[in-house]
């Protein structure tokens, strides 16, 4: 049995404590009125001149203006940067809130697909697999909790289509949301939202039941049983996904499309699920707790990671190469700001991150057994992940004006030392070895 | 100048890879190992050293890479600037997404072709070239040890009798 050691324990809370203080500084000194604003620009360096060209970029992401003639009269302008301004230290909250939740899904979904497909190589890692998946519960309350203050509560506008009209009349219409509104209404995307979250909590929940019952089990019942859960919560996931991916994070940019932004976010998310069970097994390894993990065992997360590295650069690619090609004013709006705007070293870097780096690192066979070497592969592809989710949320929502202040840093740091504190909380509760598992000798002979 | 083998025929992965361990480590040079499909694990217990075609892989890859770079720029931007889809046609860097899927064709292109090339001559297999295989049935279910002889041929096959081998013979090799 494992005991979470008090060391990490308090550095988990610690990180909890300076996060929240980060958070907290974030939303009191997020400017009020008009006047902030005017303040604002004053003290930064950035011209008048700057401010109108970005500001045109940004229009095209929040439709709350939606001609351009408004944007000539000045008050209107300052409403719409106070607008971006407020909306910083809750985007600044939502991007790490949602990148460790989808991260401990997809947690869940690779242990899903090790069981779907019976392997023999992981059943000595279905403990961390399970452990990593522990926080969707805590996480998608969260989430929800966030989802209806932004919604019912009005605590934000970071989802800019609540705040439009399909009335051609009024001041805030939207012709987008002339034939979008069936689907992005604020009941029907709750509900949706509901269903998502029960469905993650729910699988998790029985599929985690039956392992723990397999450690004591007699016959293979409850394996099986096991076996059908995930191949069906395969599937509903897949679906789940794609809809909460459309609902969470692409309803931001809500004038653009993209039908394989699901299979993006997934295929983000999902080499941030393995490199985070690397980092466990790394972690609890070398304190003495997995002493039937070996080196092998490495070797294949590491080569999941490689795979799931170039996984998610086909999807990136294949996503913008036809956007680029094509050049539709309504799909450029979303790659505008990104690639030639103001988030461009950010957007460039997260490619150097996420493809060229992991590709290099990890090519070669024998660094894959190195456990310092993985971990610094893993550190960089997490680093790079977390920029692409704080890429698909924070232009939509703050528009060109970013910083990487003490809102992100503290939001980051709060979700991370949530997330460790849940996790390894968790890893108490059960051996970490799945000792029931009929494929359990052959996974711990298992060598390369 | 011709040598004296002896050939020791298995009908089983598991058990010959045991005795090429045994034989092995009872000292004996095992010159060659015919099998229908590759065993897991036999180069090692046969101290073959490592392969080293992933190094030509990696470097084949590279190799196609930079063609595909100079390939494109040469005809995409330098000699013959196209207009396609009012795409920009006067940088290499500009116009880079549109090259990428050509870039990543050429680099997997050159890595697989250059590589079974190199294997084929590494092997010494090309055109015309009479086959090797001592007993044809190691094409189909059968398994192959070569063992050099060096005027100990009833000692061998003992041993190889012992490691469980069905058929033993003694062959000159040229």
């Amino acid at each position: 049995m494992y005991t979470f050691s008090s060391k990490l324990k308090i550095f988990s809370i610690a990180l909890m404590i300076i996060g929240a203080l980060g958070i907290v500084y974030g939303i009191m000194s997020a400017p009020k009125t008009t006047e902030d604003i005017k303040e604002m620009m004053h003290d930064s360096h950035a011209t008048a001149d700057e401010h109108g060209t970005t500001h045109e970029v940004a229009q095209a992401d929040a439709s709350d203006h939606a001609t351009a003639g408004e944007h000539a009269d000045e008050e209107a302008h300052l409403e719409h940067a106070l607008t971006f301004a407020k909306n910083r230290p809750w985007s600044a909250i939502y991007v790490p809130m949602i990148f460790f939740l989808l991260l401990s899904v997809c947690a869940l979904v690779f242990y899903a697909t090790q069981r779907a497909a019976q392997s023999g190589w992981s059943p000595v890692l279905f403990r961390v697999m399970e452990g990593v998946s522990s926080y969707i519960t805590i996480g998608s309350l969260i989430v929800l909790a966030f989802l209806i203050y932004s919604s019912i509560g009005h605590g934000n506008h970071l989802f800019a289509w609540m705040y439009t009209s399909t009335d051609p009349t009024a001041a805030n219409y939207d012709f987008a949301m002339v034939t979008k509104g069936w689907w992005l209404n604020i009941p029907g995307w709750l509900i949706r939202s509901v269903i998502y979250v029960l469905i993650w909590i729910g699988f998790r929940y029985f599929i985690v039941k039956n392992s723990r019952a397999e450690d004591s089990a007699s016959d293979l019942s409850s394996y099986k049983r096991n076996f059908t859960l995930s191949v069906v919560f395969l599937v509903v996931f897949l679906v789940s996904e794609l809809f909460m991916a459309f609902d969470w994070l692409m309803s931001i940019d809500h004038h653009w499309f993209s039908q394989l932004y699901p299979f993006y976010v997934f295929a983000s998310m999902f080499v941030s699920a393995i490199t985070t069970i690397a980092f466990v097994t790394i972690y609890l390894r070398s304190r003495g707790y997995l002493p039937f993990v070996n080196d092998s065992h490495l070797h294949d997360l590491a080569k999941f990671m490689f795979g799931f590295s170039i996984f998610w650069t086909y999807f990136w690619f294949a996503q913008f190469m036809l956007q680029w090609y094509a050049n539709i004013p309504e799909e450029t709006t979303y790659f505008y700001p990104r690639l030639v705007g103001t988030y461009q070293p950010l957007f460039i870097g997260m490619l150097i991150m996420n493809f060229v780096f992991p590709i290099l690192i990890l090519m070669n066979s024998d660094f894959k057994r190195v456990p310092w070497f993985v971990v610094l592969a893993g550190l960089i592809i997490l680093a790079g992940h977390y920029i692409d989710v704080y890429l698909m949320i924070t232009p939509g929502t703050v528009g060109s004006n970013w910083h990487f202040g003490i809102p992100e840093i503290g939001s980051l740091l709060f979700f991370l030392g949530l997330f460790i504190f849940v996790v390894f909380t968790s890893l108490t509760k059960a051996p970490l070895l799945a000792k029931g598992n009929p494929f359990l000798k052959e996974s711990e002979i298992f060598h390369y | 100048m011709s040598t004296k083998v002896i050939q020791a025929l298995y009908d089983d992965d598991d058990v010959l890879l045991k005795a090429v361990k045994e034989v092995r480590a009872a000292h004996h040079h095992i010159e060659e190992v015919y099998t229908p499909f590759p065993v897991h694990g036999l180069d090692k217990a046969m101290g073959l050293a490592g392969t080293r075609m992933a190094i030509t892989a990696f470097l084949y890859g590279i190799t196609g890479l930079s063609f595909a770079v100079w390939f494109l720029n040469y005809i995409m931007i330098s000699d013959w600037p196209q207009n396609i889809g009012g795409k920009p046609s006067f940088t290499f860097y500009h116009n880079m997404p549109a090259f990428i899927p050509v870039m990543f064709e050429m680099t997997v292109f050159f890595a697989a072709h250059l590589m079974v090339i190199t294997f084929y001559m590494r092997s010494k297999i090309w055109p015309f070239r009479k086959a090797e295989n001592p007993d044809p049935r190691t094409t189909d279910d059968k398994f192959l040890m070569e063992v050099a002889v060096d005027g100990n041929e009833n000692e061998l096959s003992d041993l190889l009798k012992r490691t469980g081998a069905i058929e033993i013979k003694v062959n000159e090799k040229h």
